[in-house]
């Protein structure tokens, strides 16, 4: 059965930084759960002291429910593969593998078995007897989470795995990844800043921000209802538009007036900010004089081509918009061309705006 | 195949390096082989003389002995020391490279006198009245060795990490260090070693002044007394030093044949 993990209330200062300002998290047994953030968010702070390398100030750390947080690293049974290249210079990769059966005395033909089924569950069944630098990069963290997983952690924990691969390798690996833990059905802590890589293989994901976990969720959730200002900025890319709701439930932006159904709940006069994905937002050839009510008019500024779609920038005057455009409708909107970004009213999140100040500061 | 071209201005580097390392040896070769009455070449009579001479064994044995057991001190001393402070107190390093550096600035003089006052009060005569006292001297000695080695393997392999992954695979810190970190400074340590082994196999000043019989105080004294044997035990003691040096190599030489590799991309 898979252990569950707890993380309660945890707090880490170094010197007068604090890098965890109380941090809350529980995962099922089974559970692949993402810590994303921008460097020096707390996510790698927080998973050392997941894994015993370091003492929290305060808080406690539970896995099924006992406290660990003074167990020994090595009597956690935790799996850890780590962001540098970590396999042991002096020993192969099966050697590598072996390494924490042979610290728990299992039998040789049983190391051996072992060794076997995990080189081959991570392809790297040929290079059992090369050494770490006979390997590249990614047959080394290959390696690396063969041996993670040799002995049968109750948990697993990568931090930045992929990292210093490049970009093919990566998504390759990250598949491999989460095939293999939705295989043992093992209990993951994944730490990455790859917002890509979280929402891809995770079953929930914690944003953090400055020592502080700002929302859990759901890829799904976590893209399509961010809770702050910088959960939204940060997974994927998003227009702020700071407004003021008006008195009809719509909102008022720099004197246009826009349809906006979620700030109904909200108090007329009250300060918003105004949130829409890109791929939302709809540009159309704008030639009329009159700025209609509803859309946004401004003048395409760039535009750049990312296969599909193509991304393309408005000025509106009080801000720059992003949206993304089917390729084949860019032609009709080259830069320097007056256009109107329209988006449905159900499609637009609204934060109050003196929340989304302190956070995105 | 391509052959390989050498510049006529780095051949002439080349052979000007060889000469100045090879001509005083081929000389000193020369001159061994000179017979003792006639002074005329070639005979192994100055060497049949070192090797006849009882003394010549018993204090390269004991320099090697002594040699030997700085070594392992050193070693036993240095290796945990620099890796806990690799790991946990990177702080205290320029600290102790800066202690390390003393035993160059300290004259051999005082060195003597003062460890034969600290030593002389309380220790066992089986240390203070033999040879075996030297070895605390030599280990003190040999300290900026052993220790800028060890710190330079330590540097070239990532130690945190190490660590971690090992502790993480369940080893405690004694597996740890035995069976990830000392094997991946090996090379370090062994030049450590072969340093210090150098330096107390040519040991003359500190023996001398505390009035013990070591090799290097056998070699002054053939040099005084004999000429041709004096060169003959010259070549002797070149040779022993190589042959160390060799058997260090070959010691270091690990599969897989690098010592630390990182390595980027797919």
């Amino acid at each position: 059965m898979a252990a569950t993990v707890e993380l309660r209330e945890l707090r880490r200062t170094f010197g007068d930084v604090p890098a965890l300002q109380g941090i809350d998290v529980s995962l099922a047994g089974g559970e692949f759960l993402s810590l994303l953030g921008p460097s020096g968010c707390g996510k790698t702070t927080a998973l050392r002291l997941v894994a015993g390398f370091d003492r929290p100030d305060s808080g406690r750390v539970l896995v099924d429910g006992k406290d660990i947080t003074s167990v020994r690293p090595s009597r956690r049974d935790m799996g850890m593969v780590f962001q540098a290249y970590s396999l042991f210079p002096n020993m192969t990769a099966a050697q590598n593998v072996e390494f924490g059966l042979r610290i728990r005395k299992h039998a040789r033909a049983a190391r051996a078995k072992r060794v076997r089924e995990l080189l081959e569950s991570v392809g790297l069944e040929q290079a059992g007897k090369r050494y770490p630098h006979q390997l590249s990069g990614g047959m080394q963290q290959r390696v690396a989470l063969a041996r993670a997983l040799a002995i049968e952690p109750r948990v697993l924990l990568l931090d930045e795995p992929l990292s210093a691969l490049d970009a093919k390798v990566r998504v390759q690996l990250r598949e491999e990844i989460r095939r293999i833990q939705t295989q043992l059905g093992i209990t993951t802590i994944y730490v990455t800043h790859d917002q890509e890589e979280a929402l891809s293989v995770s079953d929930r994901v914690a944003v953090m921000h400055g020592g502080r976990i700002e929302q859990v969720g759901t890829p799904v959730e976590m893209y399509s209802a961010p809770a702050t200002p910088f959960v939204a900025e940060f997974i994927g890319t998003m227009n702020r538009l700071e407004a003021t709701v008006a008195t009809d439930g719509g909102v008022d932006f720099g004197g246009r007036r826009i349809a906006v159904d979620a700030a109904r709940s909200r108090t007329a006069g009250e300060r918003v900010l105004v949130l829409v994905r890109p791929e939302v937002l709809d540009l159309e050839p704008f030639e009329n004089g009159v700025e209609p009510t509803g859309g946004l008019v401004g003048e395409v500024v760039s535009q750049t081509f990312l296969g599909s779609v193509t991304r393309v920038k408005i000025d509106v005057g009080d801000g720059e918009l992003t949206a993304d455009v089917g390729t084949v409708r860019v032609e009709s909107l080259p830069v320097g061309a007056r256009v109107i970004a329209t988006f449905p009213s159900s499609s637009a999140r609204v934060l109050a705006l003196a929340d989304s100040v302190e956070h995105v500061s | 195949m391509r052959r390989r071209f050498i510049a006529p201005s780095s051949l002439v580097w080349l052979v000007l390096a060889a000469a100045y390392f090879l001509i005083p040896l081929v000389a000193t070769l020369l001159f061994s082989l000179r017979d003792s009455q006639t002074g005329t070449c070639c005979s192994l009579g100055a060497y049949g003389t070192i090797f006849d001479d009882p003394q010549f064994a018993k204090t390269l044995w004991l320099s090697f002995k002594l040699a030997v057991e700085t070594v392992v001190i050193s070693l036993v001393l240095f290796v945990p020391t620099v890796y806990w402070v690799h790991l946990k107190l990177p702080r205290l390093r320029p600290v102790i490279a800066s202690l390390a550096l003393l035993p160059f600035v300290v004259p051999p003089i005082v060195l003597v006198v003062g460890m034969l006052d600290v030593y002389g009060g309380w220790s066992p005569g089986w240390f203070y009245s033999t040879p075996q006292f030297l070895v605390a001297a030599y280990v003190v000695l040999a300290f900026p060795y052993v220790f800028f080695a060890l710190d330079a393997g330590f540097r070239a392999i990532d130690v945190h990490t190490l660590t971690e992954a090992s502790q993480s695979l369940g080893a405690s810190w004694r597996t740890t260090l035995g069976r990830v970190i000392i094997p991946n400074v090996r090379t370090a340590a062994l030049s450590g070693a072969l340093l210090t082994l150098a330096i107390v196999m040519g040991e003359f000043t500190i023996a001398s002044l505390a009035a013990f019989h070591t090799f290097p105080t056998y070699i002054q004294y053939v040099n005084q007394t004999q000429a041709y044997p004096a060169a003959a035990l010259t070549l002797i003691s070149f040779g022993i030093t190589w042959f160390a040096m060799l058997g260090i190599l070959v010691a270091g030489r690990r599969p897989g044949g690098r010592q630390m590799a990182m390595r980027g991309g797919g």
